[in-house]
């Protein structure tokens, strides 16, 4: 639920479970199969964080033919954004995060 | 098989019947998809019309399934930008289901084709789209930057 925030910071408090957020923001839609490809992480383990991924709405999957696809779902993570972040600091905070950005270049530091 | 898709899901505090009339009443639709309107009379095979406020087609295609405050499946073609146009018939898909208090909106919108410029358009309107009808539908006011169609556009 959009009200569930406790679940949408549970999910986003492990890295496995950010880096599998990070390999979808990079390639959308991707299968258990395609998202385990060079991970150092166990199937089980994918397998377990995509599912508190699905169940905080962070991860919504589609079946397609035979194959279950994951695609991140940003509706949790800009709903925290709107709820603390006031529509005037928007675009402060943009510029302020490009400034970092080309000081430190793009490595999602 | 080769695709382009936008996958989206969000939770609106509404019954489906409610959220139903939002997403096919001409008025309702007006208020939070930058003044556009839907000319449909949501019957399965039906044409559908998404019109611009200057009178201008913007998207056509046709109802493929519905099924009232649950399912509604239907192909959209660009009309009114050339290079979108030429990539054809897309496929949007609305899933509704209601949980608790709220309903769960799904919306899928998909291209049998890698790289689709369509879809990469869409994907852009939507989330603004969306979050205005969820706006309208708890607090009974779309958000400003959905409520007018841009400019030049």
């Amino acid at each position: 639920m959009a009200a569930d925030i406790d679940k949408v910071f549970k999910a986003l408090a492990d890295p496995g479970r950010r880096l599998l957020l990070d390999r979808l923001h990079a390639d959308n839609g991707q299968t258990l199969g395609q998202l385990c490809e060079n991970l150092d992480m166990s199937r089980q383990a994918v397998t377990k964080h995509l599912k508190l991924l699905e169940e905080a709405s962070l991860v919504a999957t589609l079946w397609r033919g035979r194959e279950k696809l994951h695609y991140l779902n940003p509706v949790p993570i800009h709903e925290i954004a709107e709820r603390w972040i006031g529509k005037y600091e928007r675009g402060r905070l943009r510029i302020l995060a490009e400034l970092k950005k080309s000081l430190e270049g793009d490595n999602n530091g | 098989m080769a695709e382009s898709r936008f996958v989206y899901v969000t939770w609106i505090r509404t019954t489906p019947e409610k959220l139903w009339q939002a997403l096919t009443d001409p008025e309702f639709t007006r208020r939070y998809w930058c003044e556009c309107s839907q000319d449909c009379d949501w019957k399965a095979g039906s044409s559908w019309k998404l019109m611009i406020p200057d009178g201008r087609v913007g998207d056509s295609g046709e109802i493929i399934e519905i099924e009232p405050q649950r399912r509604l499946v239907l192909s959209w073609r660009n009309e009114f930008k050339p290079e979108l146009r030429e990539e054809g018939y897309s496929r949007l898909t609305y899933e509704l289901e209601q949980q608790g208090t709220s309903v769960r909106l799904t919306v899928i919108h998909e291209m049998d084709r890698t790289a689709s410029k369509l879809i990469e358009a869409v994907s852009g309107g939507w989330p603004v789209i969306l979050s205005s009808l969820k706006s309208l539908l708890e607090t009974g006011e779309p958000l400003e930057q959905s409520s007018r169609w841009p400019k030049g556009m």
